[in-house]
């Protein structure tokens, strides 16, 4: 018995008193309530002054008993025990609980100098399998968002087609419809880490993906109700009906393949940052293709080398000429927990987890090492494992305590590995800003805290 | 814009092309997909098995549907409606690299520069080189440039910008993007012929053309061979067409790999708090925290720090975010605005309407409530804030300007 293990007791009577190897020790200080909080500093106050003044090694007799009897949050019946609750549908449209308000979408300083044309990251570090909830899915907007009512909302087909089309949400809804959980990914994610490290945590480093089930009609079938020439009709151009009314190029073999008209995301409609009433969904293309409140769809013989095709989102590579029309999001993995700006509670048993997926299909198998990239363990996939979504990954580690560097590595059913931060440099330079998919590291020091670092 | 061709009758088979799919069979979604087996699966609901699980997200409502009703009878195809020409017109404003989709019309660039003073200037500098709202559009190209086709500056690490003008290739994409989204609070509200003559101007401004040039639809075509950066952009299908080979590999050693794993970059201590407290942007319970970055890397394991109460452990707090209004109380705004009206100083809502519109409004409203002003609202001046942080400063600015709900 000493000093730190009765203090301990006494302001935290639900932390474990012994070090247990492998559990988690929770710290007393952010896991009460505040009313605890405020009692237990005045109770350490107290007893630390006379506990250190005694010196060590003369435990209060109160402490040790009520370590005997056991927890509070366990003798003491809470409120919530004892007492009436709320009501049903008390809020109509539920939300999180207050303890979670932690979880927000955040920018990240400097990024943009304007909120209506600027980003907000996904907070990873701290979300569960592989669907993001609705209100945490990044944003990204061109000219601000809007909400728009779908009761004017209109949908145009027209180019290379037998007859252009027009349809309301009435019609698009009547449709034949698919549901599909698929990931966005900006292609800008992790694109402030070329050159070095810039950012402290996964919410900045690759928060500008999601991943939801969307629920829509496939976009061939809007073309055969058009009547398009798919053979001349390579290219189609999706318009949004925003103030930039931005467009991007979606080659015709994917919009037969698995584009989607969405009008739902996770069971609901689009929220408003999302594009509501419709957006276009293209799976494992970046998400600047994904043409939020979406009005137009031409079908064409040519690429339409828009805005966003010729000064955005080109890849400036080392000699002076920018890749245009990249577009698929390819093979990529980041460990979520812990992860960077984190601190490890304790020494022994930790759950890695972490998101991998690919834009050229199906996750086959996720590698992650402890060491900086010499020794590589495979980690456990978790079910779904679905073409162009993300997939959860799981792996068992106990910490000795000593610094680690931890890396995931992604492989997909295509046969393409997740490169090196330098395999990616040697050919793509360091200013491509677009399309970084290299291995995380994260660095684990012997406080427990974690950083986001770049190993040679 | 659509060019017109000679319509032809697609042919998409949704349901004829059937696929066998099995469990083991990484099989990509769309019109393909096994619709027998899928809409099994789905009706069975046995989520453990079969697509679901391995990676078919096969499509299996359109095939049951179809099932039901016919395979070849699409009874949706009736659906929607013809557009009308004026609607087509209305809406199908791209011009594409080609120039189809263009309209007539002209502008000088004399024309444009009275344009650009009204509209455009305020953002985007007098000559385009401003880089306060936005990235400059004018800058980093050479004579030399217009020349070959190629700028050379972007080759260069050390070039600190890249300019519009250094990375424009298709003179159309200027066109076609000042006519759908600029001005940027007022998009689609210049005439076709100011287009032209915002485009001119701009092109006069990065030398490409002379002060007395007048461009119009006949001659863009002839611009388009002096865009300094027209022969600088690659297809590089390897991230387009799936078929296509990936340009960067992997490995898949597994131990001993010849790997340095020596730390070459980290964030500077200097930037640590620079994206706010991390200790207030993760949750508070489970296997790890937030780390309080408003303090220094931690000296010791959080355990040890916790357990020996040593001044400098990291203060996990649940952080609550403060409502505005509890921010505005809190730091005393108050004594001096009222929400509606003025007492010492302006009332919020005042400067919201004030401001309304404004795009520098609120890098304004923030320099005025961290370092003070006075003169705007009267003699009586605002004393600076220093006390505040920069996220603080942010929400404020951003709740006073928003009408301070």
């Amino acid at each position: 018995m000493n000093l730190l293990d009765d203090n301990s007791a006494q302001i935290a009577p639900n932390s474990s008193p012994a070090l247990i190897p492998g559990r988690v020790q929770k710290a007393p200080e952010n896991h009460v309530d505040h009313t605890f909080h405020a009692t237990a500093r005045k109770a350490r106050r107290s007893f630390m002054g006379k506990a250190l003044a005694m010196g060590a090694g003369v435990a209060s007799s109160s402490a040790v008993s009520a370590r005997a009897e056991g927890e509070d949050a366990i003798l003491k019946l809470p409120p919530h025990t004892v007492g009436l609750g709320q009501p049903v549908a008390a809020r109509g449209y539920g939300l999180p609980s207050q303890y979670e308000r932690n979880l927000q979408r955040r920018e990240s300083p400097g990024l943009t100098r304007v909120g209506a044309a600027s980003v907000s990251f996904a907070p990873l570090q701290s979300l569960f399998g592989i669907i993001t909830p609705n209100g945490l899915h990044f944003e990204r907007h061109h000219q601000g968002w809007w909400d728009i009512n779908p009761e004017h909302h209109r949908l145009m087909i027209n180019g290379l087609v037998k007859q252009a089309k027009v349809f309301t949400m009435d019609d698009l809804m009547r449709l034949p419809a698919v549901s599909r959980i698929h990931f966005i990914e900006c292609g800008a994610n992790t694109g402030m880490e070329w050159g070095n490290v810039a950012v402290p945590t996964v919410q900045y480093s690759h928060g500008m993906l999601s991943c939801s089930e969307f629920t829509g009609v496939l976009l061939s079938t809007l073309l055969d109700i058009a009547g398009a020439d798919t053979k001349k009709g390579r290219y189609l151009l999706a318009e949004g009906a925003d103030g930039s009314s931005m467009t991007r190029t979606v080659a015709m073999d994917r919009a037969l393949d698995d584009v989607m008209v969405a009008w739902a995301m996770n069971g609901e409609m689009l929220r408003p940052e999302n594009g509501y009433p419709l957006r276009l969904v293209v799976p494992g293309v970046q998400g600047v293709s994904w043409v939020k409140y979406l009005r137009r769809i031409e079908v064409g013989d040519q690429p339409y080398y828009t805005k966003d095709e010729v000064m955005h989102y080109v890849d400036l590579m080392p000699d002076g000429r920018h890749r245009q029309f990249t577009s698929i999001q390819e093979v990529k993995s980041v460990i979520t927990t812990p992860s960077g700006g984190q601190v490890l509670m304790d020494k022994g048993y930790h759950n890695v987890t972490g998101l991998a997926w690919s834009g050229r299909g199906r996750i086959k198998r996720v590698d992650v090492s402890m060491d900086g990239g010499r020794n590589w363990r495979t980690a456990r996939l978790e079910t779904p494992v679905l073409s162009k979504a993300l997939t959860r990954f799981n792996i068992d580690w106990v910490w000795d305590g000593g610094p680690a560097i931890l890396q995931s590595r992604a492989i997909d059913d295509s046969g393409h590995i997740q490169p090196m931060m330098r395999q990616l440099r040697a050919v793509r330079g360091t200013r491509s800003i677009y399309h970084n998919n290299a291995i995380q590291s994260w660095k684990v020091t012997e406080t427990g805290e974690v950083f986001n670092v770049q190993v040679s | 814009m659509f060019k017109f061709l000679k319509p032809q009758v697609s042919v998409v088979l949704l349901l004829t092309s059937f696929f066998c799919s099995s469990a083991s069979i990484a099989q990509p979604s769309g019109n393909q997909a096994a619709g027998n087996q899928a809409a099994g699966n789905q009706a069975t609901g046995n989520k453990a098995t079969g697509n679901q699980a391995t990676g078919n997200q096969a499509t299996g409502n359109q095939a049951a549907g179809a099932q039901a009703v016919g395979a070849l009878a699409k009874p949706w195809l009736n659906l929607g409606r013809a557009a009308t020409p004026a609607e087509v017109k209305a809406w199908d404003i791209d011009v594409r690299s080609d120039f189809v989709g263009l309209p007539k019309g002209s502008g000088s660039v004399a024309k444009g520069e009275e344009v650009w003073e009204a509209k455009c200037a305020s953002c985007h500098g007098t000559f385009g080189e401003s880089n306060e709202v936005f990235t400059p559009i004018v800058g980093g190209t050479s004579k030399k440039d217009i020349e070959t086709g190629l700028v050379a500056n972007l080759a260069r690490p050390d070039f600190p910008q890249r300019t519009t003008m250094m990375k424009l290739s298709t003179v159309s994409t200027l066109w076609d993007y000042i006519n759908r989204a600029m001005p940027w609070n007022a998009p689609k509200s210049l005439k076709v012929d100011e287009v032209y003559a915002v485009t001119a101007y701009i092109l006069h401004l990065a030398e490409v053309l002379p002060s007395d040039f007048s461009l119009n639809d006949q001659n863009i075509a002839e611009v388009q061979k002096r865009i300094p950066n027209r022969s600088g952009k690659v297809k590089f299908i390897g991230l387009w067409d799936l078929k296509a080979k990936p340009d960067v590999q992997g490995e898949l050693c597994m131990s001993n790999c010849k790997v340095s794993a020596e730390v070459a970059s980290i964030l500077p201590e200097f930037a640590r708090n620079a994206h706010g407290n991390i200790a207030e942007q993760n949750r508070f319970v489970g296997a790890s925290r937030g780390v309080d970055t408003t303090k220094p890397p931690l000296k010791e394991p959080l355990k040890v720090a916790i357990a020996s109460g040593i001044a400098d452990s990291p203060k996990l707090a649940v952080a609550a975010p403060k409502t505005p209004l509890a921010l505005a109380k809190e730091q005393n705004c108050l004594a001096c605005h009222g929400v509606d009206q003025k007492m010492v100083g302006p009332g919020f809502r005042e400067v919201a309407v004030r401001y309304k519109g404004n795009i520098k409004a609120e890098a304004t409203l923030i320099t005025k409530i961290s370092q003070g002003g006075s003169g705007n609202w009267g003699q009586i001046p605002m004393p600076a804030q220093p006390q505040l942080g920069s996220e603080d400063v942010k929400t404020l600015a951003r709740w006073i300007l928003e009408g301070a709900k």
